[in-house]
């Protein structure tokens, strides 16, 4: 039953790559395919980012803890997508001068923080394995994989930054990054309650 | 007979120092020009009238060109303006002329556009965002309208005001910007043979996502200079505070010449992706050149100016 679901779930995650493809294909992409490819594949990074972040929420709330099986693949989407968006930057933006790339994450705020986002994301996409959280035991995977956070702030302050003056939709994800942190936070709060009654008491 | 003083001329009236030292290139250019009217007249090449000014580069389709806009007035997506401006009435439309000027007044349109012959202009357009157009305009010089409406020596600047109207440009309800959008120009840079007030593109009149009915064409400058739906025109001696001057003055400036040497924060201007309906033209950027590649035309105005301060 997972299983099936996993596997539609998958394939509803490449829908909107094999969209973007379509209209590649079709060349219906718009007047600025550049544009619209970035802009796309940077809205499903975050899209994937806050769905990654909500499975933990969300078991805790309906109690169904299958939802953690999701979980790998969503985050492995959001690295796609991040795969994706870089690569069309690289490309078209850069035209492939090393030094012009450099220069761009260096010196300008937005592509620095969506760079260090995106890097983040490297080692959280290697270590998704089962044998890599047998490797690193599941307290060191754990918190290697908190990243997870620092890339979701990062990838909405890059957004943030980038507009020009209408902050709307940048402000959707950061609204939601910052409600899901804040339940991390809510969460290890109370967690921390008991002892401080001990300590207390 | 009676001596006018020197002060009674203008500012916009002088021949400016560059056209009266290469008057001999001038005429020639002019002579140029009429023999080149001359062949266009044998060789039609399309449905707009050719000028010297004109770009011989790939012109940006016309679908493209009218549903791809910056006119946060109908919204921030660049397709919102041609989907919101549908019913946008062009029609009776008034512009109010004050300040400086002989002649100040509200206008109907269409009276102070009487008399102006229309002529179409192939020019690059440049967006401060990186991408550009190659765009058939039709319009006039604006120097044809400000000879009309006679300056007085005093004003400096020409400050250029979008229409407010809340009602008719929905997102002006929002505040994005400091509405209306306001743009300006030095009086040199009004009086340019290059800026035109343009009424519409490819050979007629309108659509309204492209600032019909009347807007400014600087081609040598970003595109956001290109004031849309032109409604307030002030003449003064103060520099006019500019829309994106004042909302990120760190990064835009008043003069908002195209620069490929002076980045934006966060652009690069080196390179631009020029939009001729392909995805793998855009592959390939292009060098942004110097004032948008109309050097020859403007590049006297900012002389011993440093540009990296003034842009």
């Amino acid at each position: 039953m997972i299983k099936a679901l996993k596997i539609l779930v998958f394939f509803l995650c490449l829908v909107p790559f094999l969209v973007l493809l379509w209209g590649l294909v079709t060349a219906n992409l718009g007047t600025n395919p550049i544009e619209r490819i970035t802009h796309t594949t940077g809205d499903w990074i975050l899209r994937f980012l806050v769905l990654t972040l909500a499975i933990t929420p969300l078991r805790r709330l309906t109690g169904w803890n299958q939802l953690v099986r999701f979980r790998r693949m969503l985050g492995l989407f959001a690295f796609f997508y991040g795969c994706l968006h870089f690569t069309i930057y690289v490309l078209s933006i850069a035209s492939l001068n090393v030094s012009e790339i450099a220069n761009d994450i260096a010196k300008r705020p937005y592509i620095t923080v969506g760079f260090t986002g995106f890097v983040l994301m490297i080692p959280l996409a290697i270590t998704s394995t089962k044998k890599w959280i047998a490797r690193l035991g599941g307290r060191r995977w754990q918190m290697l994989h908190r990243l997870i956070y620092v890339s979701a702030i990062a990838g909405v302050l890059h957004y943030l930054w980038l507009v020009k003056a209408d902050i709307r939709y940048p402000a959707r994800y950061a609204i939601a990054v910052g409600l899901l942190l804040l339940f991390r936070v809510w969460t290890a709060v109370r967690s921390r309650q008991p002892v401080t009654q001990v300590s207390g008491g | 007979m009676l001596i006018k003083k020197a002060t009674d001329i203008p500012s916009s009236e002088i021949t400016s120092e560059y056209v009266y030292r290469n008057r001999r290139q001038f005429l020639q250019a002019a002579a140029a020009t009429l023999t080149a009217a001359g062949m266009g007249a044998l060789v039609p090449t399309s449905s707009f009238a050719s000028s010297k000014y004109d770009t011989e580069e790939m012109r940006t389709p016309e679908r493209d060109v009218t549903s791809y806009n910056n006119y946060y007035e109908f919204g921030t997506g660049k397709d919102e303006p041609a989907l919101n401006a549908k019913g946008f009435k062009l029609r009776p439309w008034t512009i109010a002329v004050s300040g400086m000027v002989k002649k100040p007044a509200t206008y109907h349109i269409d009276d102070l556009l009487k008399g102006i012959t229309m002529e179409d202009r192939i020019y690059r357009m440049r967006c401060v965002e990186r991408w550009s157009m190659v765009i058939p305009w039709r319009g006039f010089p604006l120097a044809t309208l400000i000879n009309k409406l006679e300056p007085l020596p005093s004003a400096k600047f020409i400050k250029i005001q979008t229409l407010y109207a809340p009602d008719r440009m929905p997102e002006q309800r929002r505040p994005i910007l400091h509405w209306p959008y306001t743009e300006g120009l030095r009086m040199d840079e009004a009086m340019n043979e290059l800026t035109l007030l343009a009424i519409g593109v490819y050979g007629k009149e309108g659509p309204a996502q492209n600032g019909a009915p009347l807007r400014l064409i600087t081609p040598w400058k970003y595109g956001f200079k290109g004031v849309k739906a032109i409604a307030k025109i002030e003449f003064t001696d103060k520099m006019p505070l500019t829309a994106w001057a004042e909302e990120a003055p760190h990064e835009y400036g008043f003069y908002a010449n195209v620069n490929p040497a002076v980045d934006h924060p966060r652009w690069s201007q080196a390179t631009e992706s020029r939009l001729t309906g392909g995805l793998f033209d855009q592959l390939r950027p292009i060098k942004t050149q110097l004032f948008n590649g109309y050097t020859e035309y403007v590049e006297r105005m900012y002389r011993g100016m440093d540009l990296r301060v003034n842009f």
